[in-house]
């Protein structure tokens, strides 16, 4: 900024790396119109399936979007997920056991997830702010305690009730779109209303501008009366259920927690951030095309449509991780302040 | 009872820090449509003084009266409150969003819950009528010229119903007629009753703007003056203590052949704008050749260039007879090439190393520093303790890390580094940019010397004082070409100061 | 000297007191009793019949994982991919044990470094996409825990290349030759010594080498090494291949004289811990020995503490991740025990600057 530069003119790299997602999401269209006129109950099957592997990475990655944006890089997602479906599942679990009604059980566990990964939240605020602390080892500390405590202290043989499956009436019945988009459990629906709610909020409010300044230049939003240790601690809470509703969502289509449930999810997760580009429909496009893949590895494995083994299946959304990011990686830059503790003069 | 007719009136204000007295019990006193200079060399303790006053730092002695009545100015939202802006010299803006939102976060406009960006335009745009500062509202910051983000910063702080503008050091980045626009812009601030304080070490600045002038010397208030009749010689006594030597003493270079040679060099920067566009000359063994321009005019890729940094685009650069235009750092180095790097805190010095090891930074892979590609620590620490010693380093020990020395001791880390092997060419960027005036002197006499061994002396600076005091020839770049290339003798400070500014002929 | 070392060693002490006290709290929560688990875990470590040679054999691995993220430390790199990194050098080394017939006296070493090799080659491949694509290590080997772990465990399944023909439907290599097992010399795992000898290696390359200077360099001040003449990418290329080696040469040690097999999913989360030894270490690979010893009783004594106090092992987890905590918050521990001075300043360790390189 101190150098006399003359306006930039956007690279074809750049503008390239910009539309990716979204030309590979239209290709992917195409793709779902090509196979429907195949076969058009496995293809269903498939969408339906995007959008349920969709709806936690996308929350997860709203989570890694609204931290980093603010300027603290959050790599404790998976922890954060993984204890959210713990303590989620334990409060369904007992007030199953108190014999509430089921509608109120669930409530209360969504609550109870989305309370704990809020708090995880708060503590990573605590070590990146005032503690000041290295951020990829405050997240590291969250993921190695999150998997040791839900494993230590998780006992087999418990169960909850199950989420119930939401159809919106009439256009669950259109074809095609009807059950792929409309026929869900509720939370999956909430999740795609985040997408849009922090995008509004991000670039629309005060809120959002005060965000994208401190995690570019707190200094400069300092000068102007932004309390940006407030904010960022405020942020990471927010972000913090982020991924809590991420880790109910693994509650919701499991319907019971198991040990390391979130199996890399936050991760990947991070990925999809990354690969969003820190915009939130960015990041819409870029989950749907991860959770497409994770689907049709299901599909196909289930089909046996094909000699490859589920082994490399699962490396895909990984590998085209790394893909993406050395391709594109350059050209996405991420938020100057991320990463850094503020220091006040 | 203060005066109610001041803006500003200060008080006994001291800070100290730990070993430190940054500021002893200094007075400053600004009047509503006035322009008061700020003059003292760097360390003078200018900066610290602005930020009590803005809220930054804490004094721990002295009072603050605004309008007549005393200010409570704990942090920087007080000072906003109370009707300061301050523009930082290191700008305070937020490079991706749009010059609109960066004037308004803080203070936004709002319809309803949402953040009304539309009315916040329209409210920069006529506030930029107002007070005659042209920026487009919707433009991103970071594409903007240095001129133009200077603008924001000042529409910023109005845009809060400043009636107090603080400048901390606003020249120090802009080419001349941005300075000239800059301070057209502050009269007619002046003239609308904004009271302005004015930070620089730059005389013809103070003289040309300001109507009173408070120096500092040393954390200490030395005197208030109206500007109306001083001289850059009164000011420059008053700001240094004792009359200054423009000029140092050294005989007539004894220039042999070409050192290095220049040929058509294209150097582009990181994002791809070339900024060294065709630069063409040479530099003779036994001259100190000076480069001159407006700092960000393509000096720095020059540099990068020539050292083997930043690779060429283009051209032939040949030192001795060997052609090093795509050579790394390394090869030139071993040809015997000493480089004082223009940002030292960043490129010269590895912060928690020891002075020791700092010191060989440049010859820790070669005998006797190593051997068998082990280190050898009784070498390291015997040079060390020679060079700390010759060099006149002030440190505790050589086992001090680096970053605790101040900035003119680092300088002379590197310095020591760079010239105690005998080069053939020494490549020395802002050499005493941010250095005490002492160690400005020593530094000098070392480059002379090196002249005066018969070594070629590139000397890149931004302060034309030290081009006209150590070059023997001068050669001004100005949107990365040379523009100018004349025996030093021949120059003058307004033809120079021209050509910097792009004037052709 | 004394001094020096009272300082450096001060903070990571109090912070393994702390996280046993942590540990000790969650016990109580769960109605136990924290002292009768802690002896358990201290007799299962290091008393009675072989307790000590698995205490010796638990921390192996988790020397070579704390020495791989040390010595990416000081390139300024993050290396958190130890997980994937020692699978892979697992799997390769149980090839090279199974697949060559050589004499013992080779075959260790060929397999250890063939091990440590494709790992590095991984490495390398991380510090290339960090030196010229600005792809950020850690993410990069994060997303290879998975890739690699999914290719390991590929290798070893039924249809994998390298399945156990007559392992039936496990996922399991054979066993590697007789000629490649590392031996025990009474009932201690040979294996432990060479990663002590590694320890050693890696703390003369870092703090006696010109070498492991411009790694240092390069870790501190990437301009300043750019102007020493110190080819950063380069650097970053070798230090990262040198970081996967040593994380590979720790799985091939835990085939080679532990499993004699590779079997997948063995050591999850060693990646991690390697990440708390080498911190817990101050990133001195000297020190990441006795750290790793100290986990590796805890491992060992684990399952003692769970028969004996009906305590879960996950227990030691969460007790590492509170070390963690504490080791990257000195100001924290500082408040707690009103120790003075638990660090200096140029502890603060401080890798997290963007993903963008």
């Amino acid at each position: 900024m101190t150098t006399a530069t003359a306006t930039t003119s956007p690279t074809v790299k750049a503008t390239i790396s910009k539309y990716l997602p979204w030309a590979i999401a239209l290709a992917v269209m195409f793709a779902i119109l090509f196979a429907m006129s195949w076969d058009s109950r496995q293809t269903e099957a498939v969408g339906a399936a995007t959008v349920r592997a969709a709806a936690p990475l996308l929350l997860g990655a709203l989570c890694g979007l609204i931290g980093e944006r603010s300027g603290i890089i959050n790599i404790g997602i998976e922890g954060q997920i993984l204890l959210s479906a713990y303590c989620g599942f334990m409060v369904s679990s007992l007030s199953a056991d108190a014999s509430l009604p089921t509608v109120i059980s669930l409530i209360l566990g969504v609550v109870g997830g989305v309370a704990a990964s809020a708090l995880v939240g708060f503590f990573m605020a605590w070590c990146a702010v005032s503690l000041k602390m290295d951020q990829i080892i405050a997240g590291t500390v969250v993921n190695i305690f999150a998997l040791g405590f839900t494993s230590y202290a998780y006992v087999q043989g418990r169960t909850q009730p199950r989420y119930p499956n939401w159809t919106v009436p009439g256009l669950s019945e259109l074809p095609f779109v009807g059950d792929v988009l409309f026929n869900h459990g509720p939370l999956t629906y909430l999740a795609f209303f985040c997408v849009v709610g922090v995008h509004i909020a991000l670039f629309r409010t005060t809120w959002g501008l005060r965000t994208r300044a401190i995690g570019e230049h707190p200094g400069a939003a300092d000068t102007v009366g932004v309390d940006v240790a407030r904010m960022r601690y405020k942020n990471m809470i927010i972000a913090g259920a982020m991924a809590g509703l991420a880790g109910m969502l693994l509650i919701q289509s499991a319907s019971a927690f198991s040990r390391n449930m979130s199996n890399g999810k936050g991760f990947i997760a991070l990925a999809v951030m990354l690969f969003g580009r820190y915009r939130p429909l960015g990041v819409l496009g870029a989950a749907l095309l991860l959770g497409f893949f994770t689907a049709l590895q299901s599909q196909l494995q289930f089909n046996q449509a094909f000699d490859i083994p589920p082994q490399f299946f699962g490396m895909i959304p990984f590998l085209l991780t790394i893909a993406v990011l050395a391709v594109a990686g350059l050209a996405a830059r991420p938020p100057a302040a991320a990463g850094s503790p503020y220091e006040k003069e | 009872m203060a005066d109610q007719q001041l803006l500003l009136d200060a008080r006994g204000l001291t800070k100290r820090f730990p070993g430190v007295l940054a500021n002893d019990s200094v007075d400053l006193q600004l009047a509503p449509g006035e322009i008061l200079g700020l003059l003292g060399e760097n360390g003078a303790g200018k900066s610290t003084l602005v930020k009590m006053l803005f809220g930054i730092y804490k004094p721990d002695e002295g009072e603050i009266f605004m309008k007549g009545s005393k200010a409570e100015i704990d942090e920087p939202g007080d000072a906003i409150e109370l009707g300061m802006g301050m523009v930082h010299q290191h700008f305070q803006l937020v490079g991706p969003l749009s010059v609109a939102e960066n004037i308004v976060m803080g203070a936004e406009p709002k319809r309803g819950m949402f953040f009304d960006l539309t009315k916040g335009e329209e409210q920069v745009a006529e506030l930029s009528q107002r007070f005659g500062l042209a920026v487009d509202p919707k433009a991103i910051v970071e594409d903007l010229p240095v001129g133009l983000q200077q603008r924001v910063e000042i529409l910023k702080a109005l845009y809060r119903g400043a009636e107090i503008l603080i400048l901390d050091e606003p020249t120090a980045v802009l080419t001349p007629q941005e300075t000239d626009e800059l301070l057209q812009v502050m009269r007619d601030l002046a003239a609308t009753g904004v009271g302005i304080i004015f930070i620089t070490h730059k005389l013809r600045e103070i003289l040309a703007v300001t109507d009173r002038v408070t120096v500092l010397r040393d954390g200490k208030w030395v005197g208030t003056e109206s500007t109306e009749g001083a001289t850059q010689e009164s000011l420059a006594e008053l700001m240094v203590g004792r009359s200054v030597v423009l000029r140092i003493d050294k005989d007539d270079a004894s220039v042999g052949e070409p050192v290095l040679s220049v040929h058509d060099l294209r150097v582009r920067d990181d994002r791809g704008h070339e900024l060294v566009r065709g630069a063409s000359f040479e530099v003779r063994s036994g001259e100190i050749l000076g480069v001159a321009g407006v700092e960000g005019n393509g000096q720095r890729e020059l540099v990068e260039a020539l050292t083997g940094i930043r690779p060429a685009n283009q051209g032939k650069v040949t030192i001795g007879t060997q052609d090093v235009t795509k050579a790394s750092p390394r090869t030139i180095a071993e040809i015997g090439v000493a480089h004082i790097p223009e940002d030292r805190e960043k490129d010269g010095i590895v912060g928690v190393y020891s002075v020791a090891d700092n010191m060989v930074l440049n010859q820790y892979f070669k005998a006797p520093f190593a051997k068998g590609g082990q280190r050898q620590f009784a070498a390291i620490a015997e040079n060390a303790e020679r060079l700390v010693e010759q060099y006149d380093v002030a440190t505790p020990s050589i086992k001090t890390p680096g970053k605790s020395l101040s900035g003119g001791n680092k300088q002379k880390v590197i310095v020591a580094r760079e010239l105690s092997i005998e080069n053939k060419l020494v490549i020395a960027s802002q050499p005493t940019r941010g250095v005490d005036v002492g160690s400005i002197e020593f530094i000098h006499k070392q480059l002379v010397a090196e002249r005066d061994r018969g070594a070629a002396v590139l000397l890149v600076s931004a302060e034309l004082d030290e081009i006209f005091s150590l070059a023997d020839r001068i050669i001004v770049m100005y949107e990365g070409e040379v523009v100018a290339d004349m025996p030093a003798e021949d120059a003058t400070r307004e033809q120079l100061g021209l050509l910097m500014a792009g004037a052709t002929d | 000297m004394i001094e020096r070392l009272r300082a450096s060693a001060l903070l990571p002490f109090l912070a393994v007191i702390l996280g046993l006290i942590v540990g000790a709290l969650l016990i109580l929560v769960a109605g136990k009793n924290p002292w009768v688990a802690y002896s358990a875990m201290v007799e299962g470590a290091f008393f009675g019949g072989n307790a000590f040679g698995r205490t010796l054999e638990k921390a192996t691995p988790l020397i070579m994982g704390g020495l791989a993220v040390a010595v990416a430390f000081k390139a300024g790199l993050f290396n958190i991919g130890g997980q994937g990194q020692l699978l892979l050098g697992a799997a390769f080394a149980a090839w090279a044990g199974f697949t060559f017939d050589l004499p013992m006296i080779v075959h260790i070493p060929v397999a250890l470094i063939v091990g440590g090799l494709v790992a590095a080659l991984i490495g390398a491949i991380v510090g290339g996409l960090k030196a010229y694509r600005g792809t950020h290590e850690v993410i990069t080997t994060i997303m290879l825990n998975f890739v690699l772990g999914n290719f390991t465990d590929w290798l070893a399944s039924r249809d994998g290349p390298w399945n156990d023909p007559e392992g039936g439907a496990l996922a399991r290599t054979p066993l590697i030759a007789d000629s490649a097992q590392i031996p025990r010399v009474g009932g201690l795992p040979t294996g432990f010594l060479v990663a002590v000898g590694l320890a050693v290696l890696c703390w003369w390359l870092i703090e006696r080498s010109t070498f492991g200077f411009e790694i240092k360099t390069a870790g501190l001040n990437k301009n300043a090494a750019t102007y020493a003449g110190i080819g950063v990418n380069k650097i970053l290329i070798l230090t990262m291949a040198i970081s996967a080696f040593l994380a590979g040469v720790g799985g091939a040690i835990e085939t080679q004289g532990v499993t004699n097999r590779f079997e997948p999913g063995f050591n999850t989360g060693l990646g991690f811990d390697g990440i708390t030894i080498a911190l817990l270490a101050r990133t001195n690979p000297l020190a990441v020995v006795p750290a790793a010893l100290l986990f590796g009783a805890m491992d060992a004594g684990s399952s003692l503490m769970q028969s004996q106090a009906r305590i879960a092992p996950e227990i030691i987890a969460v007790i590492q991740a509170a070390i963690l905590f504490f080791i990257a918050a000195p100001t924290v521990v500082q408040y707690i025990t009103r120790a003075r001075n638990v660090s200096s300043e140029d502890d603060g360790v401080r890798l997290s600057a963007g993903w963008g390189g």
